[in-house]
């Protein structure tokens, strides 16, 4: 039998793939790692774990792509329903409830982020829809709309013109040249909040935006478009803001983390030698700073894997953690919770959980 | 020229086929003069609760303390586990994302349940309690709204893709732990992964064919006690065995199309084979179909028991068969939607 030894397979991995080890000057900071969340009912696990957050009280939730994504049938067109739950679990991480149960818009789980206030806001990437719960679980408010059906088996109606656009036809109306106004959003990735309420979307994948909208939810501004220049992207996977509110956006395709102003979406400075940030957390005030994932792609076990630390302005503090589906190990680290500096809680799509990160203190 | 060189290729063309079409070309087993082993099926056996229906019998396997999981296409796909007695005790992986089309259970040494789903194109393993351990392969992501629905990314992973699967269909693992899954329906091609589900090699084309080292639907796979791998190359109507470094040992070829097989435990090993009928069930297919073989590992044929029915005692495409115990086995039938337990003697009466 052929074996290929997995350092040979590294330097295969440079033509396709885009995560690859990429600082490893960084010093090692040593780290302990569990399985985090347990006192699961007989019926509910978890899948995919495409997002993690605390709340004030360290209580954990988690959106997973999980359950039973279904197309049903109906007038020569397909509706979708289900794939993904948020679950709670106590700060022991002792599952409690779930929350949000069968709603309209949890398919295809990209994040959880909680806000100042403890809110959950949830972003989807196949509803394309961002939704905020409040800390009593209840939906508070809803960024964009669920397309009405999925897939391409109907032409879609001509665009433009009448009202409703996009939902009304086949699935079709999103994409096109023009970045689209408001809540449209084409594949969500992540949401981050101002020190004054405003919300801003990372419309993170293909047609690349952020889009900025009032606490109120009404649209404001978009910033960015595809690319590879300052303040350009090329597949945002995560996005966070500093207590100065600057945009710490994880422009995975261009490897790098750009940093931006929030208030006029002015490119600042970028963070590089991250790898490909998939994965992306920044730690409270004050003395913050910045950790981010080399995620390996979730059907390559054979390259990045390991999560940096890194401070605000971009110099190395060292990294940890190694790809593989081990405790210990990463397998496409999707979301980091950081609200604690060497407390991580660390969601993996290619595991099926969360681990609980424990790093000794660095400074 | 003789004759045989005539038909040499007829027959070749006609065996190509039967290889590439559907099963309900299956023809008879080689195998002739095969004596019976008498057996009997124990009628209800397995005790549903109500409200719970089998599906289509899809795997069957037991753990070491004789309970039996059933993996199963209901509604949605299932899997139960009954005690020894039959009776049910309780549903695993209620709602989880990768049971979406069952294709097989197996029970390793640790008792940890392995399934193997070919719709979410994944193999889970559970650990006793119930709850999942490890994942290998991935369910495909949907297709973005607005996206073509025509282009099934699972198609087309390609066969030397080392982490993505296509449709597998079965799981076992060597002596040292090291993963072999059959990926099955599109790759034709064994994978052997680490422990610790890292890829190690694989064989097969890619595509479908009969050369030596290629398959034609790998649709079973296990293992003995010394870690060689027996494979049911369905479509070319043959057992493999390979070593546990993927090197070929040797082939069985008279036993008909190898639907399910299964290696029973203890000092003394037997392999049995499912020549299952075609789950079209064609008229003709009963009379030459549906039995199973009964070997020694080396490929001896001991008997032979079963035939194709949909009366208790009979088989309807049998697709899992557990044969921890070689005279208690298990059998799970996809076109009765049932699961049977089959007393089998110890050997055929003799003459």
């Amino acid at each position: 039998m052929r074996r290929v030894a997995p350092f040979a397979l590294v330097a295969v991995g440079i033509a396709g793939a885009t995560a690859l080890s990429a600082q490893t000057r960084a010093p090692e900071i040593p780290f302990e790692a569990v399985d985090a969340l347990g006192g699961f009912p007989n019926d509910v696990h978890l899948g995919e774990v495409a997002g993690v957050a605390r709340n004030s009280r360290n209580e954990i939730y988690v959106y997973t792509r999980t359950g039973d994504p279904t197309l049903s049938l109906g007038t020569s067109r397909y509706m979708s329903h289900f794939g993904s739950r948020v679950f709670k679990f106590d700060s022991r991480g002792r599952y409690e409830r779930e929350i949000g149960q069968d709603i309209y818009g949890a398919m295809f789980a990209q994040q959880v982020r909680i806000d100042g206030e403890d809110n959950i806001w949830i972003v989807d990437r196949q509803s394309g829809q961002v939704i905020k719960f409040n800390p009593q679980g209840r939906i508070d408010m809803v960024l964009s709309r669920k397309p009405e059906a999925m897939g391409g088996a109907v032409a879609a109606p001509p665009r433009g013109g009448g009202a409703g656009g996009r939902g009304g036809g086949g699935g079709g109306g999103r994409g096109g040249a023009t970045m689209p106004e408001g809540e449209s959003f084409n594949a969500p990735t992540d949401v981050v909040w101002d020190s004054q309420g405003n919300v801003y979307v990372a419309d993170g994948l293909a047609r690349t935006r952020i889009a900025k909208y009032e606490p109120t939810g009404r649209f404001t501004t978009n910033f960015g478009a595809t690319g590879t220049g300052p303040g350009e992207f090329a597949n945002i996977y995560g996005m966070q803001i500093d207590a100065q509110d600057n945009l710490y956006v994880a422009d995975y395709g261009n490897r790098r983390i750009q940093v931006i102003n929030s208030q006029n979406g002015q490119f600042i400075r970028e963070i590089t030698g991250v790898g490909a940030p998939m994965a992306i957390c920044i730690t409270p005030p004050p003395n913050q700073v910045l950790y981010v994932s080399n995620s390996n792609p979730p059907d390559d076990l054979e390259v990045g894997g390991e999560i940096y630390k890194v401070r605000l302005d971009g110099t190395m503090i060292g990294r940890f953690g190694t790809v593989g589906k081990r405790i210990g190990q990463f397998g496409t680290v999707n979301a980091i919770d950081c609200r604690s500096e060497n407390d991580l809680l660390v969601a993996e799509v290619g595991d099926w959980r969360v681990q609980r990160v424990t790093l000794r203190a660095t400074e | 020229m003789s004759r045989r060189t005539v038909c040499g290729p007829i027959l070749a063309g006609i065996l190509a086929l039967i290889a590439a079409g559907p099963l309900d070309a299956q023809t008879k087993a080689l195998a002739e003069n095969v004596p019976e082993i008498p057996m009997q099926a124990v009628e209800g056996f397995f005790k549903l609760p109500a409200g719970y229906y089998f599906g289509e019998g899809i795997g069957i396997a037991t753990n070491s303390q004789g309970h039996i999981y059933v993996y199963h296409r209901s509604g949605d796909t299932r899997l139960f586990e009954f005690d020894g007695d039959g009776n049910f005790v309780r549903e695993l992986g209620q709602g989880l994302y990768g049971l979406e089309m069952a294709h097989k259970v197996r029970v390793d040494d640790e008792d940890n349940i392995w399934v193997v789903d070919e719709g979410a194109n994944m193999v889970i393993k559970f650990n006793p309690e119930g709850r999942v351990v490890m994942v290998i392969g991935r369910r495909p992501e949907p297709t973005p709204p607005g996206g073509n629905t025509q282009v099934p990314p699972t198609d087309n992973t390609g066969p030397n893709h080392k982490y993505l699967l296509a449709r597998p269909t079965d799981v076992t693992w060597d002596t040292e732990g090291n993963i072999f899954i059959s990926d099955g329906y599109f790759n034709h091609r064994v994978v052997k992964y680490s422990p610790d589900g890292i890829y190690m090699g694989q064989v097969g084309s890619g595509q479908s064919g009969n050369a030596p080292d290629q398959f034609s639907t790998p649709h079973t796979i296990a293992s003995d006690a010394q870690g060689n791998i027996y494979v049911g190359d369905r479509g070319n109507r043959r057992v493999k065995v390979y070593d546990s470094n993927l090197n070929l040992l040797r082939m069985y070829e008279n036993v008909g199309n190898p639907w399910e097989i299964c290696i029973s435990r203890g000092e003394h090993q037997y392999l049995f084979v499912s020549n299952s009928n075609p789950d079209s069930n064609p008229a003709a297919s009963w009379d030459i179909t549906g039995e199973v073989y009964k070997m020694e590992l080396d490929g001896t044929i001991i008997g032979r028991f079963g035939e194709a029915g949909k009366e208790p005692g009979q088989f309807q495409t049998i697709h899992g068969l557990d044969c921890r115990n070689p005279n208690e086995l298990y059998t799970a039938e996809i076109s009765a939607w049932r699961a049977q337990k089959i007393l089998l003697a110890d050997r055929p009466v003799s003459q």
